[in-house]
């Protein structure tokens, strides 16, 4: 919707010229969602349009992958199947499509949609703060007096709506390291609708070094990351037993996309899938999985449930 | 750099903040549409060089340097995209608001795309169709559903009479984007049109101690600002109905009290939306805060604070102002005592639905303007309005601005969808006063936020139920203490309350029935009028008990509903121990419908089983479900309708109706009934209709009254008409009438065919026009039934639910036009399964609405909403026109209780409350295994 309060939208991309009133312009599927209505207590009056930044979206080495924070998408979707990664061994691409998917936005915003918009933005449900995390990503924050600072996602969102921005401070790009794109990984993901907002959204890595990552996300108010050396792997019981202290009752988030109670169990059996897939695999055994997405589908997009009970 | 749009560079520049969808509207392309204004429904969806995107959110200086297009743009000229044929052909569409978004999008799909429409249309929202006839727009499939739906295709030659699939007539328009709904008006016709926003009340309760409007004023752009001072003291009800007593005089158009957060506090007229908001920002208001209460329990409590507790409750029609008690009714037919001490086994519980919006794609909007006069005194209040009750408004603004009828105009454009939420006055009384004062045009757009935090929902209801069985499965009494939740006004709260209290009831034979039912104030959102108008709470809790008896007896529950459900001949009893006296059994198919559900319920199963997928894994447990539900197919106490029809010089028809289109689909059943009494085809009656210059009177479309009042009215006028056209015919070839027969464009006398146009010819030499009008008052009624059933199987690890069936059969008499028909049936099944699995306006303890954007409120979405099977009972009604009844409210009244059904029969476990949403079966799922760890072993 528009947002009436703007006076000027000025292209930069120096936190520099920030003052009150500014927001960051992205892709601005947020930010004009909300528009400035009457209600709203500091309107905004700049947009700080980061549309002609020119940054690479992505940039691929050896060390991982680089996104700009205006990487959309759209851009992050394609990025699998593209001559960017070929030749990659990296098994953590399989997240990218599941996390995209899991946006309840059509595939239409991601056009306009960024990576670094839905970090930002720092919603418990935020599917790419579930990817970056998950992947151990950090977010390189330029700062308002030429200072710059990395930070890892899993920290960078603080609480529902909540990140460690200080006022003015832009998101440059986020580094997802090789060694977690090497890792085997698992996903899975929960809604109270089919193809919904995510309730629950776990990722789970078995590192090159034998280690044990497990990023819980959507079911918490902000991503909590569990980790288990290659000698410390745990059975289903010490990992139920971590995630319960690990995640306090209070950090379950509430709202009508999810019941805490249903969050919290659902983390634990979720968990326990994700161990069983990663820690004790069953060549060619059945797999359990709840939920939506996983396991991925190599190009096209997943079909929905739905579509498979119409067949039937 | 300019944008293109459709190919042309334009000359203007967007605003620094403005998103692309307004600067396209801004530049005539009026097919972009503002269904959430926030990215959630695509009915805004444009391409930007070629790439699909939501344009409500896509900042317009983006666009600047880049190629647009719109549905304008999407055809060149006459010929359609090809997406726009298959939305024709297959009437991919209902009230049409989402359908050039959803054409924007399918022309971007390749056959991967098309084979996953639940992921790819899931950022396009339809609130009409429940996505069927969309799913088969897009696939551009030629679906053959069987004997009547089959017979004609969009646009076949020598259709269009009573059976046939007629094509809605505005289609061509709806797809090309240039169906103008209410905001539809090109800047040049409305020259200095302003623009009105509303403070609104950030507290619950709370009076109005000053309001300082100065700096608002000074604003530049802010036209002027209106507060309680300017408003008309007259109370009148946001409520609209024939009677205007029907409901409570109990609000201003603004006042001095707030009594909910959300309420208007004052309105800026800016020559922007802009200045306007920036005027509602300036606006500083002192409030004297008053206690507030949120929930009817609280509100019923001694000394709880009375939200009206300052009006006469009869002078205002409220039954006790202080007790905050809006309407109530108590009664008891034979004795529920007695009733319940001869039971066999007696079901308890109470049962409690929620808040839900109706969320219709196009907000609530108005435009008002003065059309001078040369004669003074004589200027007429000019309003167009998205409205289902046009004749209804003017009577209200008349009342409220104390003017007299015939100096106000209502029109209503296409209206993009109601639902109930449009049979009220939220936005015209604004404008009105701003217009009279202004003598300018002014209009006022709502938000999606302010459609839920400040127009209205469905009435919660809080329903105890008692019921008894004998052992062989007779109702033996049946008792419901009631508690509905109307919010701060009482708008629409008695007749609610009443007719929720009625049919879902009267459906039952049973001696001894007892209702204790109370409308409640509370300092909340105020509820209305919406889709199925008490009865689909009511029905929830009366079919869910029926099923619990059932249960509780061992016996099946559609044999429980087929021994205790009425008969012809049987009384239809709920509070009162006299039948209504003008309701009878027109037709009766409700045997027939329970029948075809059990049946269809059958073979799924059967189905299921020879694919060898009865069995979907560990964890998941499978159900059937079922409930009926039955109807008055006429709102009580006079519904009137009034039809002009003429025969027009080229020897069609022309038919002035009042009743309001909004994807109903009435448009094309006037046309069919006047081509069916005519002897022609609908193509050959154009229908105008929703504005009050063009007839008498109409009480507006609601109450599922299109069809069966509107329709009669025009059955009536063009059976008139064709006597007349005999007549005429008859003398002009000097035979006897008897000898004259119409057949299509043409009278046949004898062996001499006259052409109509040759015989308008001949009237009008005569000095004759040949016209006639048709009149009626909606009584007698009949009754009109809905069975719906499904299977579903539940996971109990998760609590995910899937339905694998899901069968209605409706009892709608002669149905019209069956394709139309299964729409507003498969669309009523999609809308009550949201309300069922996941649709709750949340307001929390402070009485503040916080699901008040379509992400925190999900309607269903194309992954959602299972295809149903849709059947008809073969009925013909003595009462409706040649045998139709009505089928808009009423599909949607069984769906959630039918499901409740399927769940308990598939887990054991009863959900008596609305949303069940997976997390709370999978919670319930969890303590009754905790409590009763047998009962989830069986299948």
């Amino acid at each position: 919707m528009d947002m009436n309060t703007i006076e000027s939208v000025v292209a930069t991309t120096d936190p520099g010229q920030w003052r009150e009133g500014d927001a960051w312009l992205a892709g601005g599927t947020v930010l004009f969602s909300y528009g400035s209505p009457v209600g709203s207590e500091e309107p905004l009056k700049r947009l700080l349009d980061l549309g002609q930044a020119g940054w690479p979206a992505v940039n691929v080495s050896d060390a991982g992958i680089e996104l700009a924070a205006t990487c959309t998408v759209a851009e992050l979707y394609a990025l699998p199947v593209s001559d960017a990664v070929a030749g990659r061994n990296w098994p953590g691409l399989a997240l990218f499509r599941p996390c995209c998917d899991s946006f309840v936005a059509s595939f239409k915003v991601w056009n306009m949609s960024t990576v670094g918009g839905n970090v930002c933005t720092a919603l418990p449900a935020g599917p790419m703060i579930s990817l970056c995390a998950g992947l151990d990503a950090r977010a390189a924050i330029l700062g308002r007096h030429g200072s710059s600072r990395t930070v890892p996602v899993a920290e960078f969102v603080t609480g529902d709506g909540k990140n460690c921005l200080a006022p003015g401070e832009l998101v440059r790009s986020i580094q997802l390291p090789a060694s977690a794109l090497g890792a085997k990984v698992a996903f899975r993901r929960l809604s109270l609708s089919n193809l919904g907002r995510s309730g629950v959204l776990l990722i789970g890595r078995l590192d090159a070094d034998g280690s044990f990552v497990l990023t819980v996300t959507a079911a918490t108010k902000r991503p909590v990351q569990l980790r288990f050396a290659a000698a410390e792997l745990p059975d289903a019981e010490r990992l139920a037993a971590a995630v319960g202290h690990s995640i306090p009752t209070e950090l379950y988030h509430d709202d009508i996309h999810g019941l805490p109670e249903w969050r919290r169990d659902m983390t634990f059996r979720l968990s326990e899938e994700i161990r069983a897939e990663l820690l004790e695999p069953v060549p060619d055994g059945p797999l359990t999985v709840s939920g939506d997405f996983w396991p991925p589908h190599a190009t096209s997009p997943q079909p929905s449930t739905q579509l498979a009970q119409k067949e039937a | 750099m300019a944008i293109e749009i459709n190919g042309t560079a334009t000359e203007a520049a967007p605003r620094p903040g403005q998103c692309l969808r307004t600067f396209l509207r801004e530049q005539g392309n009026f097919g972009v549409k503002k269904g959430c204004d926030g990215g959630d429904c695509g009915a805004c969806t444009v391409h930007v060089d070629g790439t699909p995107v939501h344009s409500c959110i896509y900042p317009a200086v983006r666009a600047e340097g880049h190629s647009v297009t719109t549905i304008e743009g999407l055809s060149n000229g006459e010929e359609l995209h090809p997406v726009q044929e298959q939305f024709l052909e297959n009437q991919g569409f209902q009230c049409g608001f989402c359908t050039a978004g959803m054409m924007m999008t399918a022309a971007t799909f390749d056959e991967e795309q098309k084979a996953n429409l639940p992921r790819n249309l899931k950022g396009n929202l339809c609130r009409c169709t429940g996505y069927r006839s969309i799913a088969d727009a897009v696939c551009g499939s030629h679906r053959h559903d069987g004997d009547a739906a089959s017979r004609a295709g969009a646009g076949a030659k020598g259709s269009g009479q009573l059976g046939d699939n007629v094509p809605a007539p505005a289609g061509r328009a709806v797809v090309t984007g240039t169906a103008r709904y209410t905001l539809d008006v090109p800047a040049e016709q409305l020259p200095g049109l302003l623009h009105l926003k509303l403070l609104r009340s950030p507290h619950a309760h709370a009076r109005i101690v000053s309001i300082d409007t100065t700096a608002a004023l000074h604003i530049p752009g802010v036209v002027a600002v209106f507060t309680h001072e300017d408003a008309p003291d007259r109370l009148f009800s946001t409520a609209q109905h024939e009677l205007y007593t029907d409901d409570p005089d109990d609000t201003r158009v603004l006042d001095n009290v707030v009594r909910f957060i959300g309420q208007r506090v004052a309105a800026v007229v800016g020559e922007s939306v802009g200045a306007a908001e920036a005027g509602a920002r300036a606006i500083k208001v002192e409030y004297e805060l008053l206690d507030a209460v949120f929930s009817p329990q609280d509100a019923l409590l001694p000394g709880a604070p009375a939200i009206h507790g300052e009006k006469d409750g009869e002078t205002a029609r409220i039954s006790r102002p202080q007790n905050n008690v809006v309407a109530e009714v108590h009664s008891e037919l034979g004795n529920v005592e007695a009733g319940f001490a001869a039971a066999d086994f007696i079901h308890e519980n109470t049962y409690q639905t929620q808040r839900v919006q109706h969320v219709a794609m196009e907000t609530h909007c108005s435009i008002a303007w003065v059309e001078p006069s040369e004669n003074p005194g004589e200027d007429r209040l000019m309003v167009r309005s998205s409205s289902q009750v046009p004749f209804l408004v003017r009577r209200t603004l008349a009342r409220v601005f104390d003017l007299p009828e015939d100096r106000i105009r209502v029109v209503a454009g296409r209206v993009g969808g109601g639902f109930g939420g449009k049979q009220e006055v939220l936005t015209e009384d604004l404008v009105a006063m701003a217009a009279l004062r202004l003598r300018r045009p002014v209009q006022v757009e709502f938000t999606r936020t302010e459609q839920f935090t400040a127009t209205t929902t469905r009435h919660p209801f809080t329903i105890k139920v008692k019921a008894g069985t004998s052992s062989d499965g007779h109702l033996t009494a049946m008792q419901v203490d009631v508690v509905t939740n109307t919010g701060a006004y009482g708008n629409h709260a008695p007749g609610v309350m009443f007719h929720g209290c009625g049919e879902s009831l009267a459906v039952y034979k049973c001696a001894n029935k007892k209702v204790d039912a109370q409308a409640v104030y509370t300092n909340t959102v105020p509820a209305g009028a919406f889709r199925g108008y008490g009865l689909s709470q009511m029905i929830f809790a009366i079919e869910s008990a029926m099923d619990e008896l059932a249960v509780g007896i061992g016996m099946d529950p559609l044999d429980f509903r087929l021994k205790n459900m009425v008969r012809p001949g049987d009384d239809m009893l709920s509070t009162n121990p006299e039948p209504e006296e003008d309701v009878f059994y027109g037709s009766y198919g409700l045997d027939q419908c329970v029948a075809l559900v059990r049946d269809a319920l059958e073979r799924g199963g059967q189905r299921y089983r020879d694919a060898g997928l009865d069995d979907l894994g560990p964890e998941w447990v499978t159900g059937v479900g079922s409930a009926l539900s039955m109807i008055d197919t006429v709102p009580p106490r006079g519904h009137f309708a009034h039809t002009r029809l003429r025969l027009l010089p080229d020897g069609t028809f022309d038919a002035a109706v009042g009743t309001a289109e909004f994807g109903n689909g009435t448009t094309t059943v006037h046309a069919q009934l006047a081509a069916t009494a005519l002897s022609t085809t609908a193509s050959n009656v154009a229908v105008r209709q929703s504005d009050t210059d063009l007839v008498e009177h109409d009480t507006g479309a609601f109450g599922s009254a299109g069809t069966v009042v509107a329709g009669q009215a025009t059955l009536l006028a063009a059976q008139e008409l064709a006597v007349r056209i005999r007549a005429v015919a008859a003398a002009f070839a000097g035979v006897s009438e008897a000898e004259c027969l119409l057949e299509d464009g043409a009278v046949r006398c004898c062996e001499r065919v006259l052409a109509l146009a040759e015989v308008h010819d001949a009237a009008r030499q005569q000095g004759m026009e040949l016209a006639a009008e048709g009149r009626w008052g909606g009584t007698p009624r009949s009754v009109a039934f809905n069975v719906h059933g499904f299977r579903v199987a539940v996971n109990t690890g998760t609590g995910e639910l899937r339905i694998l069936q899901s069968v209605q059969a409706a009892d709608a008499g002669v149905v019209v036009n069956p394709r139309q028909c299964r729409g507003q049936v498969e669309g009523g099944i999609a809308q009550a399964l949201g309300v069922a699995l996941y649709e709750e306006v949340r307001v929390n303890d402070a009485g503040k609405v916080t699901t008040d954007i379509l992400r925190q409120y999900h309607i269903p979405s194309f992954a959602d909403v299972p295809r149903s099977e849709v059947y008809f009972a073969k009925t013909n009604d003595q009462m409706g026109p040649l045998g139709a009844k009505s089928m808009s409210e009423s599909p949607f009244n069984p769906v959630a209780p039918a499901l409740a059904n399927a769940i308990r029969n598939a887990t054991g476990v009863r959900f008596a409350a609305l949303p069940i949403a997976r997390d709370k079966i999978y919670l319930a799922l969890k303590d009754a295994a905790a409590s009763a760890p047998t009962q989830l072993t069986r299948i």
